[in-house]
């Protein structure tokens, strides 16, 4: 078990280093630095000097690859692509646009993520499986029917029309809460309320369309019909048997966006003002700050390699039959 | 001439889609499985309901995919001199919406303007007021009261119009119809339409009255009103959505030029030859699709925008650099998502590779691009369908987001995403301005919407595993 969980480790490192040559790639030779510093000092009227000092105080100053003017080990180090990319695996992400140091500003911004998407992941889940469970209970039914037809349109209609329409409904017309905002104390709930149910329904329609298939896949099974030629209750068949064979395919399917939890989400969290990772992320892509938008790049991609571990430990965990 | 035609290349790109889809449809005529596994699609009400709504909206598209330079007055005899601006088709049919513009918002049936004024009246005094709208219920005179009785009267107009006008195409269908089975018109005409030919030409035609009844009284209502009001510069709402479609549909249906070739070599090479090369390409796609979708899509299009920018040069006008960054925002979607359907052909070669007939062309001494070709690539082709189909709703939905982000379309170019996002801005206002976010949000519904239902139907009729 160890063993196999340090080689999957192992292996998800070439996968991170073709991630940051992607990102290198993308965000240097695409656009050399020359055009990003033209970019951020306005198109017209800029003079190379401006373009120099720009680098300099960034570090775009330096060579891609091979700095010939160094000495000793500073050959390969003083290149951009050391500095800039092979740094951020150590933790090292340097300074966005303002100044700020990004780990940090990542760090402290972890928080109020969490306290959105853990509620929101958490919530959406058990309901979603709820609804799914009454949906495939009363298969072939007007119930179930309707219920599709209702799922179908919920996910036709766009995210962003949750987020306003909620935003509209519940905080501007009934005034039940703050339409946006956040605070560290506990009284932070009242923030949180409806970016978790608007996350919670806006996700409803899709995934309870899609775990319902899967429940229908599983009733269709040869131990459901044992179970009752047995003589067993259509309720205990469903609670005991169904939902928890159907169990193995959602769980797994769903521990991969667990650390990706972190990111947060880009949507609510600017529409909300709440200053989570995924704002900071929506912030910087407004502002063209490319070093954020790089580390954020990369720090997403850790945390999905990460879940891709989970999800196959996940296997091994609920499913006896896995071994590794 | 009066004109110079102007070929955008996404317009190429979207009649190249139309001719491929044509193209396929008559192979899907012509092979016997094919055309049992599409008369499925034909034969269920709900499918073709939704592809006839489809349909519609490519229409709309296609004939805002023509587009030209109209030809200025000449200065002096010789060279003709063209304008900048380039118009479709579908400006010369919405001419009326395009260029009755007000000064700034206005609610749907208006007569007056949604801010206050200050009027000078006849009399050299100065008043306060709103203003009274240039276009909109201007006929009405000083009887601003009648806009309710006077829209009432015209949408019946419209309705009765809308009806003549379904009863001479039903007429004409179900003569057709009749014609081709070689029935006399009254056989056909009593079981009422029902499908006698395995297709639910029934379904069409209530999705045709559906949207007579709908179109042919805004039609009739625009003439006098502005419909769905007017945006912020005093544009019709109305001629933004129309023009929103074709943004809409390029963004859902182009990316699969480049999804497709890109998954089909990559899959089927991975799953039939497997070792090295499946390796290599299993590599590249985990590599790809662990970074998150939107900051990839983000980082590209920053990107591309550089590039855009620091190049003015490359563009004879501003349609073209919207167009380009268009194209460029269908390629980066394309680049990004083609790795789910990789991975799902990887699999499904990986099994046919091992069934007997694979075995059998193999001893037979065909080659290894023939079994693929041949062999592999028709078989694998449902998959395809499905995810192209099923893809086109999420693209289209994910363009409204992306435009939100600051990574969407251009923001000169009308699309659902920019209207939202223009008009989401104005939702603080008192009393709200909530015209064009709904239209907005209303036909993007409606077109992912039929687009969701003829996926489950294509679904339904392609996947293996549905009972």
């Amino acid at each position: 078990m160890s063993a196999w969980f340090f080689r999957r480790c192992l292996y998800a490192i070439p996968i991170l280093i073709g991630v940051n040559l992607l990102t290198f790639v993308l965000f240097f030779v695409v656009n050399t630095p020359d055009d990003m510093a033209r970019m951020q000092l306005g198109v017209k009227r800029v003079t190379p000097e401006a373009i120099q000092k720009w680098k300099a105080e960034r570090g775009y100053d330096l060579p891609y690859f091979w700095n010939g003017d160094a000495q000793g080990h500073q050959v390969i180090s003083k290149t951009i692509f050391f500095q800039k990319s092979v740094r951020m695996f150590v933790g090292d992400f340097g300074r966005g646009e303002d100044g700020r140091d990004i780990l940090r500003e990542i760090s402290n911004r972890m928080g109020p993520s969490l306290a959105i998407a853990l509620p929101t992941f958490i919530l959406g889940l058990l309901v979603t499986i709820v609804c799914a469970l009454t949906l495939a209970f009363f298969r072939a039914t007007s119930l179930d029917f309707w219920g599709v037809v209702l799922c179908v349109g919920m996910m036709s209609i766009s995210a962003l029309f949750y987020i306003i329409g909620g935003q509209y409904l519940v905080s501007k017309t009934l005034r039940l809460v703050p339409i946006s905002g956040y605070s560290e104390t506990l009284d932070a709930w009242r923030f949180l309320v409806l970016p978790v149910v608007i996350g919670v329904i806006s996700g409803l329609g899709a995934s309870t369309r899609w775990y319902r298939t899967i429940f229908l896949e599983e009733v269709g099974k040869d131990y459901v019909r044992t179970a009752r030629a047995k003589g067993l209750p259509e309720t205990v068949v469903f609670y005991r048997h169904v939902l928890r064979n159907a169990m193995i395919p959602i769980l797994t399917g769903v521990v991969v966006v667990i650390p990706s939890l972190f990111m947060g989400s880009l949507l609510t969290e600017s529409f909300f003002g709440i200053p989570g990772l995924g704002s900071y992320t929506i912030d910087a892509i407004h502002a063209q700050d490319f070093a954020v938008v790089r580390s954020m790049v990369f720090i997403g991609s850790v945390l999905y390699i990460v879940g891709l571990i989970l999800t196959d430990l996940s296997y091994t965990l609920v499913d006896p039959r896995i071994r590794l | 001439m009066n004109f110079q035609i102007v070929l955008l290349w996404s317009d190429a790109l979207l009649w190249l889609l139309l001719v491929s889809v044509l193209g396929f449809a008559g192979l899907v005529l012509r092979s016997e499985p094919l055309r049992a596994a599409w008369g499925k699609i034909g034969a269920s009400r709900k499918g073709m309901a939704a592809a006839t709504l489809l349909v519609v909206f490519v229409l709309i598209a296609l004939l805002d995919s023509l587009h030209y330079r109209p030809r200025l007055p000449d200065m002096a005899e010789g060279r003709p001199v063209y304008g900048v601006e380039v118009y479709s088709l579908l400006d010369v049919v919405l001419t009326q919406a395009r260029t009755r513009l007000e000064k700034t918002y206005s609610a749907p049936f208006a007569t007056r303007l949604y801010a206050k004024e200050n009027i000078e009246q006849a009399d050299g005094r100065r008043v306060r007021d709103y203003p009274r709208l240039k276009h909109g219920g201007t006929h009405l005179g000083d009887a601003e009261d009648g806009v309710a009785a006077d829209a009432f009267v015209t949408a019946l107009k419209g309705w009765a119009l809308a009806l003549a006008l379904w009863i001479l195409l039903a007429a004409a269908l179900t003569a057709a119809l009749a014609w081709r089975r070689g029935m006399t018109v009254r056989d056909s005409w009593r079981p009422p339409w029902r499908c006698r030919d395995g297709l639910a030409w029934d379904a069409v035609l209530w999705t045709l009255a559906l949207i007579l009844l709908l179109a042919v009284p805004l039609a009739l209502l625009s003439a006098d009103y502005h419909v769905f009001g007017t945006d912020k510069v005093g544009q019709s709402v109305l001629y933004q959505v129309l023009k929103s479609v074709r943004t809409a549909l390029v963004i859902g249906l182009v990316p699969t030029l480049v999804t497709l070739p890109l998954a089909l070599l990559f899959g089927l090479l991975a799953g039939y030859f497997g070792g090295w090369l499946d390796d290599v390409i299993q590599y590249l796609y985990t590599v790809l699709s662990s970074i998150p979708g939107v900051l990839l899509i983000a980082a590209a299009v920053l990107m591309i925008q550089v590039v855009i920018d620091t190049h003015p040069d490359w563009f004879a006008s501003a349609v073209e650099r919207a167009d380009l960054r268009l194209l460029a925002l269908c390629f980066i979607l394309g680049l990004t998502s083609w790795t789910g359907l990789c991975r799902l052909l990887r699999g499904e070669a990986m099994k046919l590779r091992e069934l007997d007939y694979v075995q059998a062309a193999r001893a037979f001494g065909v080659g290894h691009t023939g079994i693929l070709t041949r062999h592999v690539l028709p078989n694998v082709m449902h998959i395809v369908i499905i995810s192209v189909v099923m893809g086109f709703s999420s693209l289209v939905l994910s363009e409204a987001v992306l435009s939100y982000v600051g990574v969407g379309v251009d923001p000169n170019m009308t699309s659902f995403g920019t209207m939202i996002n223009n008009a989401r801005l104005e939702l603080g206002r008192e009393p709200v301005v909530w015209w064009s976010l709904l239209a907005a949000m209303a036909s993007m519904f409606i077109l992912v919407l039929a687009a969701n239902l003829f996926a489950d139907v294509v679904r339904d009729a392609f996947d293996p595993r549905t009972v």
